[in-house]
This record gives C-alpha cells, structure tokens and sequence, in this order.
C-alpha cells in the first residue's frame, strides 16, 4: 500500500508569534510559527486579520525573532529551528513569499539538548545576534551590511560553557557600545556529584551577560550575579538615552529590575485572590513597545491576566518598578503589542485574538490594583503579596478572532446531518474553552455583510413586515411582498429596505425577498474611478428594478435605465457611461445623460450578451453575433457581425487588459455543443465540449497582471472556463496570442448547469460558479483554486463592493436578493462550534440515535457542584428574583412563588446537574475556571444533539473521579437494555508518578430517544479504565496494563476472563472477529485472541519497535494504521501467511505464544507505512470526504491541523508522485533548511508514503525549474500541474 | 593492528566527542549517570517540541509555558540525588 499525504488544513495553534515590518515600511504584520507552518498575518484597517502567506517549512520551527539594521523600515525573520542552521527569512513582496537569504549550518538537526535553536535574541541596534541551546552552547553571529546594502552573516562566536542550563536570552539595549546579551543560566555540575544534596538546594541561578566585543571580534563573560531561583524570563528596557538599559528579570511571583552596577528593584506579581497559596504566578510572555519616551511592557501571567509594567526612572537610574493589572485573556503562547494599538494574542489553545486598546490604564479613576517596588512589604513567611479580583475587559476590546481547532482531542467523521458528504465532528481546547466542532469542507460565508444590507435588523422576513409607508405614502394599500407571480410595477417600488446601521453587525444573511422571481442581478459603479458600487440592477422577467447604495438603499428612477423591459446585461463603458442591453436593443446612457438607443435588426431579439470597458458583443436569435466597440467620442460603433450558424447558448469577452483598447478574444457557447473562441482577426478556434456550454468565462491565470503592468498583464495565461448543462466545469488554456486552447481539466460542480460570474476576490477577478452549490475560483499563492462555499444554491450573482462590504456578493435566488460576504479566504473548513465545561477526552457517536456522548475531564480543577462563587453567583440572583417579586406581587403570593421557582430550580439542578449561564460560561472561557488541587478532577459525560448542537443531557461525576473513556455496548445477556453507553472514570488520579485511589465503568442507558441518560450501575475496577469495546456481546475494559472482559449482572459487572502481561497500558482498543488490537501506551500494538472454548486471551502478534500510541485505527483483519505521541503514524500488518497459521493452528496459536522471546509475541508485525507528519495525532478515521470518492484516512493533530492520508490507486500515480516529491527534494528544499527526507524520517525511516505537501509546492518553483522537473517526468509543466490539482480533488 | 600511537588515538577522539558532546558514554558509566543523560535529553526533547509540551499541558491542565517551565526546572536533578562514591576496592 502507498499512501498520499495531504494536509487538508494546516496547523492552527501558534507557537510563537513576532511582530514587525516585513513585507514593506510601515506596514505592520505579524509572522506567527504555528509549529511546522510559518505564516505572515496582516490586521487590515478594519481590525480583520488577514493571512498573507502561509508556507508549509518541513521542520519544527522554535523561535522567531525580527531583525532591523538601524535606519532600515523593514525587518527580517531569524528563524530558530530543529535543522541546526541558522536561517535569515527577508518576505519578498513581489514573490509573495519568504526567501532566505542566508543559512548557516551549526549543529545537528533535530531538537537536542545542545544544538542552539530554542532561544534567539538579536542586538537592538541591528548588529549581532545570539543562538542558544537548552543547555551549554550559544553562538553570537555578526551582522551587517555589505556595499550594496544587503546582509552579511560572520562566522560564528562561541560563548559555552558546559553543564549549565538557560532559561531565556535576551539582547540588552546598549546603544552603540558593544552588543550584550543577558542569559539566565544554572550550572548543575556540583549538584551531580554530591551525594549529600547540599550542593544542590545551594544551586543557584546566575543572570549571565555576554559581550560581544566588536573591535576583538570575540564574545566574553562579562557579568554574572546570583538571581531569584524561580527566574524563567528577561524583558529587556530600551537604554542608550530612550530609557534606563538594563533587563527585567520574571521570576516567579516577582518582576525584578537589573543591570550591571544598579542594585536590584523588586515587585511582587499581583495574584488572583482565588489562587491557593501554594500556586505560584509564572510570566510567560511580554511585549514591549516604545513610542518617543514613553516605554510600554505588558506581560501575560499563565492564568493569563495581563499587567502593564512601568518604570520610574532618572537618567539611568530605576526608582521604582510598578505593575498594575491591566485586564484578563486567555493565556498566551505571545503577545505582540502593535502600533495602531492593537494587541494580538496568540492563544496556547483555542481561538486567538486581535484587540484593541481602549485605554492604557493609566488615568487615575482606574481602580486597577498595582504593586509596586516602593511599597514592596517583607514578613516573617517573605514578602507580602498583592491581590486582585479577575473582571471584565475594561482596557481591551476584542476586534477579531482566528479559529483555532488546537488542540484536537478527538475526532469522527460521520454524516448524521444527512448532507451530500459527512461532517467532521471534532472535540477540540481545553478547559473552559473546550468546543465541540463540526467541521465541514467550504468556505464560510458570513452574515457581516448584513451591517451593509439589512442593517441591524437582520432577517428577511422582518424586511417584509416593514411597512412600505415609510418612504412611499402612495403605497400605502400596497401588500408587503406582491406575489411572486405578479410582475412589478416599476412606479411602485415594493422592495422596502431597511436604513442602514453600518455599526450594528446583524447575525444573519442580508436577505431581502424581492417581488417575483428575478432572473438577473449586477452591480454598477458611478464612474470607473469608483471605489463602492453605486446601484443593484435587478432585473425581472418583464421589468427591471434599479436601486442606488447610498445610506439606504432604494430605488431609483432616475438611473436613465428602462425599468419596462427585461435586462440582459448592463456595464459600466469606460467613458463612465452605462449601457443597458435588453432583449430590443442596446440603451448607451452617455455621461450627460444623453441617451443613445441601437434596435435589433427586424423580429430579432438579443438572447445572450457579453460587454467589457470597451466591447460588446450580442448575440440575437437565430444565431448570428454583434461586435460594438467604444470608439475615443464615447460612441458605441457596430464594427461586425457574424453569423454563427446555431444558437448561441453564451457568451463571454474578457475585460480589456490594462494598457490596451481591446480584449482580442471572445468565447462562444452554442447549443451544437461547442465552445468556440472569436478573435478580432477573423479565424476562429473551435472547441468540442461534448455538452451544451451552459456558461462561458475568461479569466486571466493567477500570475497576470497583478501589478497591472504591461508585461505582468500579459505573461499569465488566459484561461477559459465553460459550465456545461451536465454540471461540468471545463477549463482551457488560452494561447494569448494564437488563441489555441490547449490543457483541459474537468472537474463536476454539481447537479444545476454552473453558471458563471466574475468578481473580484483580493482585489483580483475571480469566478463564482452557481450550481447545485455556489463554487469560487479564486488564486492563491499562484495556484488557482476552486471551493464550494457553504451556502444554499444561488441563481444569479455579481459582484459587490461597498463602505461595509469590501468584498462580496450580490446574489439573487427564488424571490430573495441577497448579499454574501467571505469570511476567512484559505480555510479550508468552515466551523459551527458548541462550547463544553471541560477538557474533552473521547467521544462516541451513537450511530441508530444521532447523538453524541462526551466524557469530559480536567485535573487540577474544582467540579462545577463545589465551585462556591457560582453558588453565590446563583443565590444572588434567586434573592434578586425574589426581590422582584416582592416588589410586583407583594405579600405572600409572591413568597410563594419565589418558593416554587426556588424549588423548581433546585429540581432541574437535580435532573441536569448545576448548569453554569451562558454570561458566567463565557466569563470562564475568557478568565478560565479557578485551579482546584493536584489529584482533584472536575469531569462530566454530556450528550449532545450533533445536528442542532445543542446539549440534551449532562451529568457532573461526584466523588472525584474522571470521565477518560467511553463506547457503546450491548450485553447479550441483558439484550433488554438495548445499546449502553460505558463510561470508564479514574477517582483520584495524579501525576508523577501516576497513581490513582480506583477506576470505575458506569453503565447508563439511553432514555427519550437518546436525548438523556440514565446510570444503570457502575463497577469498581481498582485502576485506571484507559480504553473500553465492545466485545461479542460483553464489554472488555483495559485497567491499566491488564485486559478484562465483564459481562453484565444486575447491581454490577460480572467478571468474565482476565489477561495480566500487556507491557504498559492500555491505550486504544479495537475488536474484529476473535481478534482484539490493543494499542499500548509506550509499546505500540499487540494483536490478541480470544480462545472461547478455554475462556483465555493470549498475545499472537506485537510490534519490533517501540511508540507511544495515541490513537489507533483498524483498516481490515491483519492490518492497523496508527499515530504516537512523537507524531508519527503508521500502518502495521500481520504478514497474510503468519495471520492464516494463526487461524488455522488447531491450539490457536496458544502453545506457540508460550515460546515467544524475550517475552515477546511469537509473531511481529509489519510495518507496511511510517510517516512522520511532526505533531502528535490525537484522532485517526476512516471516511469518504467526496460523494462516490474514495475511502481515505483523516487524522486530526494536537497542533488543530487536518490531514489525510489516501491510498494511491494505481501503480503509475504512485510512481509519478514519488519521483516528483524525490526532484521536488532537491530542487526546492524546505525553507528552514531541514533535510526534508530526514524531517519525514524523523523517529523512523518513512516508507512508502509520499509527501503531497512537498508536492504541492511546486507551483512555487521558477518556470525553468518546473519545466526541469516535469521534463525528468516526461511531462509538462501543464500536466504535472494537472495530476496535483486532480489528485486533491480526487480527495475533496 | 593497531599501534600503540593509534589506542592512544581512539582515546584522544574519545575525549574529544565527550568534550564537544555532552552525554558521550565512557567504559565506567553508571546506571546513574546513563540516567541523567537520558531523562535530561528527554525533557530537552520535549521543551523543543511544542506539540509534546502541550500534550503534557493538556494532561497536567497547566499552561503551556508553565509546563516547559517546570521541564527545565526538572533537569537540575532529573533522577534524583546522585549515589555515594562506591568504595576503591
């Protein structure tokens, strides 16, 4: 078997995350590491974080720091990585990518002990920078700039020294004087040879300061001095006149101010005043910002309240350092502070977030607490802290927020919305922002561009109650809506919209129901230098309705259009006069409001027509086609006509390419089932299609014209594409000059004719294709895609931009108009999302009741039934229900009432257990829920209704125990219970070393079809209940490192059979026949038997190799795809002549695992597939993503990345894309300078999968290396290009 | 064969690898020694993959910062205090 890999969305956790000026000066962006991706992210003005490019590295990526020469606008990206190089990224704006622009090898590859790449700093002033390990080595490189202004790398500097740990690294601020870095450093060499421990309680850490002396050209030790032990970060402070110099030492519960000859200032950290006093507070991240001489430092602590940081200094010397809190969101991996006041949080987990500040906290009526080095109080048990209360975002405003799915626990592919392909359904975040998510291929279209349309009153259907008086007292008899069959009167305008309420953002779709079933739509600016669109022309079966933008869109009669009559196109000339094309005639609305008619010849009518900034083209019935061009006086002028010999089913011209006065071809559809493409001169191409073209479309390939220069417009290929009556989309490549068509692809879009439509997507023409669902091709990162959006089917659609909707739609169906805005261009999956309490550990889909069961647990937190500040919180609100009542009712009555609502809420507290509000869930997710002791467990199982998202059921665990596994399970002995669901719960369960008080397995039966749960029994398995299947008609429980099997009885479990060897423990389970798979939590798997007639199990077959299963998947009786935690996934077989001995060896095989070796089995496994995709996988499925695609594997990673494997189905595919993944090795190595073959060989060597990631790449090759590589293939560029693109849709 | 001059060689180069490489092996190792070296190379491992740092994150219900935090804490004794000095014998 060969396997293709994919990555169907990248990673979305951010690991470290930089601000700077990358792309150009003054444009302020974010390059965020999101483990193996780098990407550059760019807030645009309305505070919407845009992802610019994003490029899969092939390495793990463990620091990033920008890089500035003085004087210089723009920054560069030194990249820290597992590749033991040092890599220098420069972001080329004309490329769209990064280029590296220099790589210096120092070290082994991988993520080792002393090969520098953890931590980066860089000198301020742009001059050197220093590369550091975990532990001893650090070298400083030089930087510079040659003549030429380009960057220049030295040889590097050592600074060693041996047996000693860092913590961080920082570059101080020393102006112009020789560059120093500050290290926090711990030497452990005498706590290693003292048996006593004395010398290492004495182990002390030390703030270490490197020079680099530039004139010697050597680095030294310059300065080291004893620090608090619980230091683990340095913030620098800008020195050299703009500040005081020096660092600022995190240590735990401290923030301590050094430098060199300054004695030390200390504050303690303002703690939560729920935290237990032995919980410390940790900094985990800082950014700072400096603007003229005032010095912003914020730092996040790991419950994630921010505080700002001031120092109070003079000249040099520091008087007092203050730290105030400033506000609380969720933890940070980083932090960046950015100029226009926005703060970007880059979550550990979940969803990340752009802010915006709404003050700095520094007025005086702010009640913030502060602590402060000046009133810094030392008693008997030390110094005195400082406290605060959590509260609401007082200083941020959340403007944005990125989805994240990281971390994904769990995840299954299932189609219980019964859709067209199944839904993936995803357990993803931890604690309180935990999610459930179900994930579905397509774009997400928002309902934002509402606040352009529809303003804040949302729906459509509100839109028709609205009174037509308001604006129209003549209508007042007018029904809302006419019927659907009654055709407008174009005097009576009966489309009542709303005014416009740019600021309230409505949560639906802009829908506005129009009087009949309109058959047209477009959008029309006022002149060409236009930004927004000034009118809708919505046109009818027999009239055609004009509404201007403006702050309220309405109807105008004014336009100059013919409202009597239907429209077939309209466009905007590029004298700024419109044309309105209508089954008579032409309508040329001059600037001036002239207006210039031209009749179709006779009976003829026009049936179809295509218009640009210059041309148009019109076909009338019969089949014969008319050529107007704009001549310079502003005039339309018939220069040909051409008979076409057959009707004409479409028509299209491309807009005219910048700098010229025509486009030079015309695409033709006719009903003889050819598409045929027109040049001015008079030959002609002729295209069979084998279908009646339902809609043509020329759109210009990704790399043209986007500088809209000459030569940029014309060096991309033209491509035509054609919608056939059969749902197909064909695409062609267009010679521009020649206008051969050569390169078809196919692709099926659906069951309706696609119908095509330019718009622009990022500022470039794109396609939106409308057939059963609406399809966009847009380009991206010059390969031209083609994604369903997730909408309903549409009919007829424009473009559309204004104030409020940059980029979108305007599009008609049935009776509605509407407008759509894209969300988030590049996701792959759009998301609906429901939150859960706790970390979710496993689910399980019920598949005859469609619904969900979610253990969820989480250590070291306090259960929701003793959480008393939600008890408070409820009482509060009781007494304030009762007050109310007091006060309405009066007297006894209301007493009584009080009472039975008291009672009542006591009594569905009973049934559902404490169900936090929706007010003080969503405080949680932003705060997170308060830490509870180690061994203490908050856990709960949850059923949940997959197609409504919603929870039906939940039931909190009592006595400390944890909800780890779940399954579904029918005992044949009770076969009157029907399917139960299993829970296994660990009570007590702690950490190093593992240990936990007793495991359970509750048993609860479904109850009102699924909706709720009821306990049946539970049994106590002394150990923790790691995995648990169902098992021929009994339940088999791995507990620990045994497997048992239980059989049902009346109060409890009923032991059945027992196996007590399994190496470690249980972590996966899976059965087949007789054959149980057990994945093991740091031995791989075990294939085992079940020999009924002795009542025994026994192992036939293991592993050679040791991993650390995380998830495993069973693919047919001898075969075993599974992931570890290191984040390899493989695919392991029992060889077909050992798995027949097996089953045919009369002892079934029960002698012969006695004579195993070494104890083990007496048979292995085969390893048939090892990749390493480079994080751990949480959740492998097997699912079909296509309707009548093929059967592939899914796997979901804890980084939130999803990804597929899919097996080649042809020797010849398999070959091709090996050998083009071997060339794409060598002709494009990864950025970071990983070896990409050792990358994907990280644990083990890699076999027989091929990378389509690294495949995928090669459209970003320069044109000659494309046509090297695809020459060795014996291909074109075309082709190979072709094979990528239908391989992925082969997949999708 | 090797020389004399070659021996003294090998141990040169040994030297030099237990030098340049921390956790080079030498013929008097101990079970203790071999421990340090493995559980100090594990918690560096773990620090510089982040995907394993939140995994442990996600199981500790820590934050992912504190987590790495402690691994580097936990590399100072790893295994504990080191054996006394067997006895010459």
């Amino acid at each position: 078997m060969h396997l293709y890999n994919l990555t169907l969305s990248r990673p979305s956790a951010i690991t470290c995350a930089i601000y700077g000026n990358f792309s150009a000066p003054k444009v302020h962006e974010i390059v965020v590491a999101r483990g193996k991706v780098l990407e550059l992210l760019r807030p645009d003005d309305a505070g919407k974080v845009q992802a610019i490019h994003s490029t899969e590295v092939f390495g793990i990526i463990r620091s990033l720091t920008p890089f500035r020469f003085p004087g210089a606008q723009q920054d560069y990206v030194i990249c820290g990585s597992d590749s033991g190089r040092i890599v220098i990224l420069q972001y080329s704006k004309d490329k769209n990518c990064f280029t590296r622009i220099h790589q210096e090898t120092f070290g082994k590859s991988g993520c080792r002990r002393i090969v520098p790449g953890e931590y980066l700093a860089v000198d301020p002033k742009g001059r050197a920078c220093m590369i550091a390990a975990v532990e001893k080595s650090k070298f400083v490189y030089v930087l510079n700039r040659d003549n030429d202004a380009r960057l220049t790398i030295s040889s590097p500097l050592e600074a060693h020294k041996g047996s000693n740990l860092c913590y961080a690294l920082a570059g101080l601020d020393m102006g112009f004087d020789n560059p120093v870095f500050a290290a926090i450093e711990l030497d452990y060499a005498e706590a290693d040879t003292d048996p006593s421990g004395e010398a290492a309680s004495e182990a002390q850490k030390h703030l270490t300061m490197y020079e680099l002396d530039l004139g010697l050209n050597h680095v030294v030790r310059k300065y080291s001095e004893p620090i608090d032990n619980g230091a683990n970060m340095l913030i620098p402070v800008p020195g050299a006149g703009d500040g005081p110099g020096g660092v600022i030492v995190c240590a735990e519960n401290f923030l301590i101010y050094k430098n060199v000859d300054h004695a030390e200032v200390r504050a303690v950290i303002p703690r939560r005043s729920s935290l237990s006093g032995e919980r410390g507070v940790l900094i985990t991240a800082y950014t700072s910002f400096r603007q003229k001489q005032t010095i912003y430092i914020f730092v996040q602590s790991e419950y994630g309240d921010l505080y700002r940081v001031t120092l109070d200094y003079e000249q040099e010397v520091v008087k007092e350092l203050r730290i105030k809190y400033f506000d609380t969101i969720p933890p940070a991996a980083s932090i960046c502070l950015m100029r226009k006041g926005f703060l970007f949080a880059a979550s550990e987990f979940g969803d990340h977030s752009l802010y915006q500040f709404s003050s700095l906290g520094d007025d005086a009526a702010d009640a913030g607490v502060e602590s402060s080095s000046a009133s810094l109080m030392e008693t008997d048990e030390g110094y005195q802290p400082v406290f605060f209360d959590p509260r609401p975002l007082t200083n941020l405003e959340p403007l944005d927020r990125l989805d994240s799915l990281a971390p994904i626990l769990d995840m299954k592919v299932a189609n219980l919305a019964d859709e067209e392909i199944p839904q993936i359904y995803a357990t993803c975040g931890r604690g309180a922002r935990s999610t459930l998510r179900v994930l579905r291929p397509g774009l997400a279209v928002t309902g934002k561009a509402a606040a352009g349309w529809g303003g804040g009153r949302g729906g459509g259907d509100r839109l028709s109650a609205l009174p037509c008086a308001r604006r129209q007292p003549r209508c007042q008899g007018c029904p809302p809506a006419l019927p659907a069959t009654s055709p407008p009167h174009p005097r009576h305008p009966p489309l009542p919209l709303p005014p416009l309420h740019p600021s309230l953002p409505a949560p639906e779709m802009a829908v506005s129901p129009l009087p009949g079933n309109p058959t047209a739509v477009w959008t029309i600016k006022r002149s060409a230098g236009d930004e927004y669109d000034a009118y809708i022309v919505v046109s009818f079966s027999n009239a055609t309705l004009v509404l201007s933008i403006g702050e309220t869109v309405e109807e105008v009669s004014d336009s100059g259009f013919n409202g009597n009559v239907p429209t077939v196109q309209c466009q905007l000339l590029a004298d700024d006069s419109m044309l309105q094309v209508y089954p008579g005639g032409l309508r040329h609305i001059r600037p001036d409001r002239r207006i210039n008619e031209w009749k179709a010849p006779g009976r003829k009518t026009i049936s179809q027509a295509t218009t640009n900034e210059r041309q148009v083209a019109i076909a009338l019935s019969g089949g014969e086609v008319v050529y107007f061009e704009l001549n310079p006086q502003g005039m339309l002028v018939e220069s040909e006509k051409r008979e076409m010999g057959g009707d004409v089913a479409c028509l299209c011209v491309a807009p005219v390419p910048e700098g010229r006065t025509r486009c030079p071809f015309m695409a033709v559809g006719m009903y003889d089932g050819t598409a045929r493409l027109l040049s001015l001169a008079p030959d002609t191409t002729l295209k069979a299609v084998g279908a009646t073209p339902e809609s043509v479309l020329m759109l210009d390939s990704p790399q043209s014209g986007r500088e809209g220069s000459d030569e940029g417009a014309g060096s991309g290929a033209l491509f035509l594409q054609v919608g056939l009556v059969n749902g197909v989309l064909l695409r062609t490549e267009v010679d521009r000059v020649t206008g051969q068509l050569s390169d078809t692809r196919t692709r099926f879009l659906g069951t309706k004719p696609p119908k095509l439509f330019a718009a622009a997507v990022r500022g470039e023409r794109s396609m939106l294709a409308l057939s059963s669902r609406p399809w966009l091709g847009y380009s991206d990162q010059g390969k031209f895609n083609l994604v369903p959006m997730s909408y309903e089917a549409l009919d007829y659609a424009a473009g559309f931009c204004s104030e409020q909707v940059p980029e979108g739609f305007v599009a008609v169906a049935k009776n509605s108009l509407r407008v759509i805005a894209l969300e988030r261009l590049g996701e792959f999956f759009n998301q609906q999302s429901l939150r859960l309490r706790y970390t979710p550990r496993k689910f399980v889909i019920h598949p005859d009741l469609k619904v969900l069961a979610i253990a969820e647990a989480d250590h070291a937190a306090i259960p929701l039934a003793q959480r008393e500040d939600l008890k408070q919180a409820a009482a509060d609100a009781a007494a304030a229900a009762a007050m109310e009542a007091d006060q309405q009712g009066g007297g006894e009555a209301a007493a009584q009432a009080a009472a039975a609502a008291a009672a009542a809420a006591a009594a569905a507290a009973e049934l559902v257990g404490p169900e936090m509000g929706e007010e003080s869930a969503a405080r949680e997710e932003q705060w997170g829920a308060p830490k509870g002791e180690p061994g203490q467990w908050a856990s709960c199982v949850r059923i949940v209704d997959p197609v409504s998202l919603q929870t039906t059921h939940c039931i909190e665990m009592a006595d400390n125990e944890a909800a780890l596994s779940v399954c579904l399970v029918n005992f044949d002995s009770h076969p009157e219970h029907g399917t139960l669901l299993a829970v296994g719960t660990a009570q007590g369960l702690k950490f190093y070393p593992r240990e936990a008080q007793n495991g359970f397995v509750h048993l609860y039966r479904f109850l009102d079809g699924g909706k709720r749960i009821e306990l049946v029994h539970k049994t106590p398995v002394e150990g923790v209940p790691g995995a648990l299947a169902a098992f021929k008609g009994r339940l088999l429980v791995g507990v620990d490192s045994l497997l048992r099997l239980y059989d049902m009885g009346k109060k409890r479990m009923l032991r059945k059979c027992e196996y007590r060897r399994l190496p470690t423990r249980v972590a996966t389970l899976h059965v087949a026949g007789s054959r149980i798979y057990v994945g093991d939590s740091q031995e791989s798997v075990l294939f085992m038997k079940y020999k009924k007639a002795d009542n025994q199990f026994y192992v036939f077959a293991d592993d050679i190799v040791p991993r650390h299963t995380t998830a495993t998947l069973h693919l047919d009786y001898d075969t075993l795809a599974g992931a570890d935690r290191f984040g390899n996934v493989f695919v392991s077989r029992l060889p077909p002549e050992i798995s027949a001995q097996v089953e045919e060896d009369p002892t079934g095989g029960k002698y012969a695992a006695e004579t195993g070796l070494l104890g083990g089995a007496p048979n292995k496994l085969r390893a048939t597939n090892t990749f390493h995709v480079g994080e751990a996988v949480m959740a492998l499925q097997r699912a079909v993503l296509q309707p009548g695609g093929r059967e592939l594997i899914v796997y979901g990673t804890i980084n939130g990345a999803i990804g597929v494997l899919y097996p080649f189905t042809s020797r010849e595919d398999s070959d091709f894309f090996q050998h083009l993944e071997m060339h794409m090795r060598q002709e494009h190595p990864p950025l970071l300078g990983r070896d990409h073959l050792a990358y994907r060989s990280y644990y083990f060597p890699v076999k027989d999968v091929v990378d389509g990631d690294l495949c995928e790449q090669y459209p970003q090759l320069s044109a000659d290396k494309q046509r090297a590589v695809a020459e060795e293939l014996d291909r074109t560029p075309g082709e190979v290009l072709k094979k990528l693109e239908d391989i992925r849709n082969k997949l999708v | 064969m090797a020389s004399l001059a070659d021996r003294f060689n090998i141990n040169a180069q040994l030297e030099h690898l237990q030098a340049k490489y921390v956790g080079t092996g030498h013929a008097d190792i101990n079970r203790f020694e071999w421990n340090v070296n493995i559980k100090r190379d594990t918690y560096a491992s773990l620090v510089g993959h982040h995907s394993l740092s939140a995994y442990h994150a996600i199981a500790e219900n820590e934050s992912i910062g504190r987590t790495k935090y402690s691994f580097l804490q936990n590399m100072l004794l790893p295994c504990g205090l080191p054996p006394e000095k067997e006895e010459e014998a």
